[in-house]
């Protein structure tokens, strides 16, 4: 098992660092994966976590400018490693003016992801800082736990509104509720509703847009629809103010799949990073 | 012309009277709060060369000094027969300063006195538009306080300006309490220093090198790796960022204490830290320094994968495959040398460090004017003084 890249480019530098920071505000502890053209920062849907559960994908073409990888054999080129995304974090944070930053498995006193990063200084000869972050390798037998979750079989896809404004929605119903409704329907229409003893809020959004999911347009639910008819499900309000609290990349694309009362089902798409964000509906 | 008040120009009652105006009692105020990252108390004596502020911790393992020359001073009155020592909480003294941003904008004048008849030590603030804001701190006598140390004797010193310091410092987590030092003939590596019995393998290793031509000054006896209290150096790192001076530190053996100064022509700084003795390498890093070779090849930069690939097995383990963990470390023989006082058992971060000396020989005359030679100051003073000269 070998593993070694290196980033030259500060922009790309920021960008992944920027990536892992996001990461690193939805969880304390993932699953890296590591196949020749992709990253994946993964965690599975367990209870500890709330059920929510967590895909994010990089191109690592576009990042690294060396990627050299040996997985576990031949037919199983790939390398699972369990990290607290945070430690990455903290170690790319200090290297944000690096020259470069080269990533490479190590074996210290146990099996490690060791960053180094050369940094200017004020002599000839650079300053070098290397952190050895300590990681859990993550055998074969375990592996069918990180598989790219399938496109559970939605009712309603929808853009989501501007960012800016959701969160601040969001971070203003915390307050009252904790439990939190998003309805919306194939007309572009979304509603955040929630419900108390003592005050009821919605707020409305109208011409979102509906992705297109199927070969002539529609999407893949039952062509049929009602278009007015709503989709809904309850979440907790808290896993979704942190999933947009925690964002530093802005998408390019941003929308939502719900499966009527079971599943909100997150997507922001960037160039060259995906984001999944599965939360469970509340019991 | 009559005033409401009297000018006490000779006031024989006096024990003490100094001002300090303008950026000086920003600077004052700056001293105090770096002293209060080392200690609870305050020590304060007015002595002939300069009004001494100094701190320790409570293990005894931490000692700072800053010594105010009266030059420093606007007006600058001492008791002749340095007669006059006391201890107050830092935190009252803090609280005279606090808004430091503010200070140098509101603050004029700033006076530290004390009356023989009044039991209170009186810190008077001269504000702009004729605002006075008059403290008044209760104190307790005490003994002096000094740790010993002598600086012409460290075999290693190096000096660097404070940002050189501050960013390497930026590396490491704020949270951080230990860190080992290691110098080479042109090299410093500073990492993170991980107890034994934590869970070394779960923990985060940092390591930062330097080269020898970033220091302003790099003079290394002997290659030594020291490891000592990084948090208490925080607020010296403050001091010298603030007034722009560069940071000398003086090391010897592990064990032996290091002592990092800051120095201009009106004051002086010296922390003095104890070191862990008999310091063994990390194992948790493999060594990248190896003594015996000049320059040691830095992983990276020669890309030898070889030593650093991980050895896996296969699927066919039975549990996560973790790594057999490397045999447990020689544990470290931390002696006590040359403790007069026994470092108090508080603060488990800091009981292992040897407790650093302070003396209590008898001071010749001839050096008790000058502070940074190897200073014995009596702890417990004689109650006739043979060498009392008369009062002016």
């Amino acid at each position: 098992m070998k593993f070694r890249a290196k980033i030259i480019d500060v922009g790309c530098l920021n960008h992944f660092t920027r990536v892992v920071n996001t990461v690193s505000r939805l969880t304390k502890a993932c699953v890296l994966r590591l196949t020749c053209d992709h990253l994946y920062f993964v965690l599975s849907g367990r209870v500890a976590s709330g059920g929510v559960s967590m895909w994010c994908e990089l191109s690592q073409g576009n990042f690294f400018d060396e990627f050299q990888l040996e997985g576990v054999s031949a037919d199983a080129n790939e390398i699972l490693l369990e990290v607290a995304p945070e430690n990455l974090s903290r170690a790319l944070k200090t290297a944000q003016n690096a020259k470069s930053v080269k990533i490479k498995l190590t074996k210290k006193s146990s099996a490690c992801l060791t960053l180094a990063a050369e940094l200017p200084s004020l002599s000839s000869v650079s300053r070098v800082v290397t952190h050895d972050i300590p990681v859990d390798v993550i055998p074969r037998r375990l592996w069918h736990d990180f598989r790219e979750p399938q496109m559970p079989d939605f009712d309603v896809s929808i853009y989501l509104p501007p960012l800016k404004t959701l969160k601040s929605v969001v971070d203003r119903m915390k307050n009252l509720s904790n439990s939190l409704v998003l309805e919306a329907n194939l007309n572009g229409e979304m509603n955040l509703k929630i419900d108390t003893d003592l005050v009821s809020v919605t707020t409305h959004f109208k011409d979102l847009g509906n992705p297109p999911w199927g070969d002539d347009g529609s999407q893949s639910s039952s062509p049929h629809r009602d278009p007015e008819l709503m989709t809904e499900v309850c979440v907790d309000i808290r896993k979704l103010q942190q999933f947009l609290t925690g964002q530093q990349v802005h998408p390019s694309r941003a929308m939502c799949n719900i499966v009527d009362r079971r599943i909100l089902h997150l997507i922001f798409l960037h160039e060259d990073v995906s984001l999944q964000y599965f939360i469970p509906a509340l019991a | 012309m009559q005033t409401l008040f009297r000018n006490n120009i000779v006031d024989k009652q006096n024990i003490m009277d100094c001002v300090a105006t303008g950026g000086n009692v920003k600077v004052l105020a700056k001293a105090i709060h770096s002293l209060s990252r080392i200690g609870e108390e305050l020590y304060m004596e007015p002595m002939e060369d300069g009004l001494a502020l100094r701190s320790v911790n409570s293990s005894r393992s931490a000692f700072a000094c800053f010594l105010l020359s009266p030059l420093f001073f606007q007006r600058y009155q001492a008791p002749s027969d340095q007669s006059f020592r006391c201890k107050m909480p830092i935190k009252s003294v803090q609280a005279v300063f606090k808004s430091l941003t503010s200070l140098d904008r509101s603050v004029e004048k700033c006076r530290i006195q004390l009356n023989s008849e009044k039991s209170r030590l009186t810190i008077t603030l001269h504000c702009k538009h004729g605002l006075l804001k008059t403290h008044n701190l209760s104190y307790q006598d005490c003994e002096g306080l000094q740790a010993v140390f002598d600086k012409e004797s460290c075999a290693n010193v190096l000096q660097a300006q404070p940002r050189l310091m501050v960013d390497t410092v930026l590396h490491f987590p704020p949270s951080l309490e230990e860190v080992n030092l290691s110098v080479s003939s042109d090299r410093v590596w500073l990492r993170n220093h991980v107890e034994d019995d934590t869970d070394s393998s779960r923990a985060m290793m940092t390591e930062l090198c330097l080269s020898s031509e970033e220091f302003d000054h790099f003079a290394v006896g002997s290659q030594t790796s020291i490891t000592f209290c990084l948090k208490e150096l925080r607020g010296l790192l403050a001091f010298a960022e603030s007034s722009g001076l560069p940071i000398s530190m003086y090391f010897d053996e592990p064990g032996s204490p290091v002592i990092l100064s800051v120095t201009d022509s009106v004051l002086e700084a010296n922390f003095v830290l104890a070191t862990l003795s008999e310091d063994s390498h990390p194992k948790n890093h493999v060594n990248t320094k190896r003594p015996d070779t000049e320059q040691p090849p830095d992983d990276f930069m020669s890309d030898d994968m070889d030593s650093f690939l991980i050895a896996m097995e296969t699927s066919e383990l039975p549990g996560p495959s973790h790594v057999p963990t490397s045999p447990p470390r020689p544990t470290s023989n931390r002696k006590h040398s040359f403790s007069e006082e026994e470092a108090l058992a508080e603060g488990p971060p800091n009981k292992k460090f040897c407790s650093l000396f302070f003396g209590s020989v008898l001071p010749t005359p001839s050096q008790l004017p000058n502070q940074t030679m190897q200073s014995q100051e009596v702890l417990a003073s004689d109650s006739e003084d043979e060498n009392q000269t008369e009062t002016s």
